[in-house]
């Protein structure tokens, strides 16, 4: 089997498509009839990322790549950064404003759901350049039995 | 039981996504920090929250729920209803207390 490649654009400040990107993932993976555990976690990682970029980022996209034993989850954008990356992934930690935590963002939950929930994880950023956040599913699929 | 149930034994408003109104109830879930409800709350949730913009549907699909209730009297926006329509999530209205309708809800759901 060989692996299945999607692009997703992400944009700053689009709402309106918040979360799109992270539902059509989840209904391609029940589609593939994935383990609705990992399924479950994929959805929140996916989620977390779009919901970054979209609150604190720039121009992005989420890339999805499904292999026979893992799913791959990459977002980046082009946007400001992260100054302090091990700040950014204390819980609690949000540099959102009071607007958006009015709506219920901001909980500074995203990035440690995102390590918690996957089971490898990387970011990257560089301040002006952008961010990017890697987070690998083993779906205990290989190709050949078990 | 189902959406429609409840929504006629508590005389509650349907505002939005009625195709969603068969869906079934397994559980509950109360909070209005997206990434926490978006984290914690099971399958087969009713959420009772007091946001009500747009994203609140992307989290119950995500999340597999049952139907979103926004509590306190607050109006849903214009294109959170839409998204509801369009996922077929049932978004309904009570303008009494989340707690309120918790204790009426759990007697149907989980005390059965
Ligand atoms: N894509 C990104 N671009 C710039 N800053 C980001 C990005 N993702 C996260 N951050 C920074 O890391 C902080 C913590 O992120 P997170 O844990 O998701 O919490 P929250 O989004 O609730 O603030 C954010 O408040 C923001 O300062
Ligand atoms: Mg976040």
């Amino acid at each position: 089997m060989s692996s299945l490649k999607k692009i997703f654009p992400v944009n700053k400040k689009d709402f309106i498509h918040a979360g799109e990107a992270s539902i059509y993932v989840k209904n391609l993976l029940k589609s593939l009839q994935i383990d609705p555990k990992i399924i479950r976690r994929a959805s929140i990682c996916g989620y977390e990322g779009e919901m970054n970029v979209i609150m604190h980022g720039g121009e992005g996209s989420l890339f999805l790549e499904i292999n026979p034993d893992k799913v791959t989850l990459d977002i980046s954008d082009n946007g400001p950064g992260i100054e302090n990356i091990e700040l950014a992934m204390k819980q609690g930690y949000s540099t959102a404003s009071e607007r958006y935590r009015e709506l219920g963002f901001g909980a500074g939950m995203g990035l440690p759901n995102m390590k918690n929930n996957s089971d490898e994880f990387a970011i990257e950023s560089e301040k002006g350049k952008g961010t990017r956040v890697q987070m690998v599913f083993y779906t205990g699929g290989g190709g050949h039995a078990g | 039981m189902i959406v429609k149930e409840l929504v006629e034994k508590l005389n509650m408003q349907v505002s939005a996504g009625e195709k969603g109104l068969d869906r079934k109830i397994s559980e509950g879930y109360c909070g209005d920090l997206l990434s926490n409800v978006m984290g914690k709350a099971p399958e087969g949730s009713i959420w009772l929250t007091v946001q009500t913009h747009q994203n609140i549907v992307a989290v119950a699909v995500l999340r597999e729920m049952a139907a979103i209730v926004i509590t306190g009297g607050y109006e849903p926006d214009k294109e959170t209803q839409e998204k509801a329509n369009l996922e077929g999530i049932p978004l309904l209205l009570w303008d009494g207390s989340a707690f309120d309708l918790s204790g009426q809800i759990y007697s149907y759901i989980k005390a059965a």
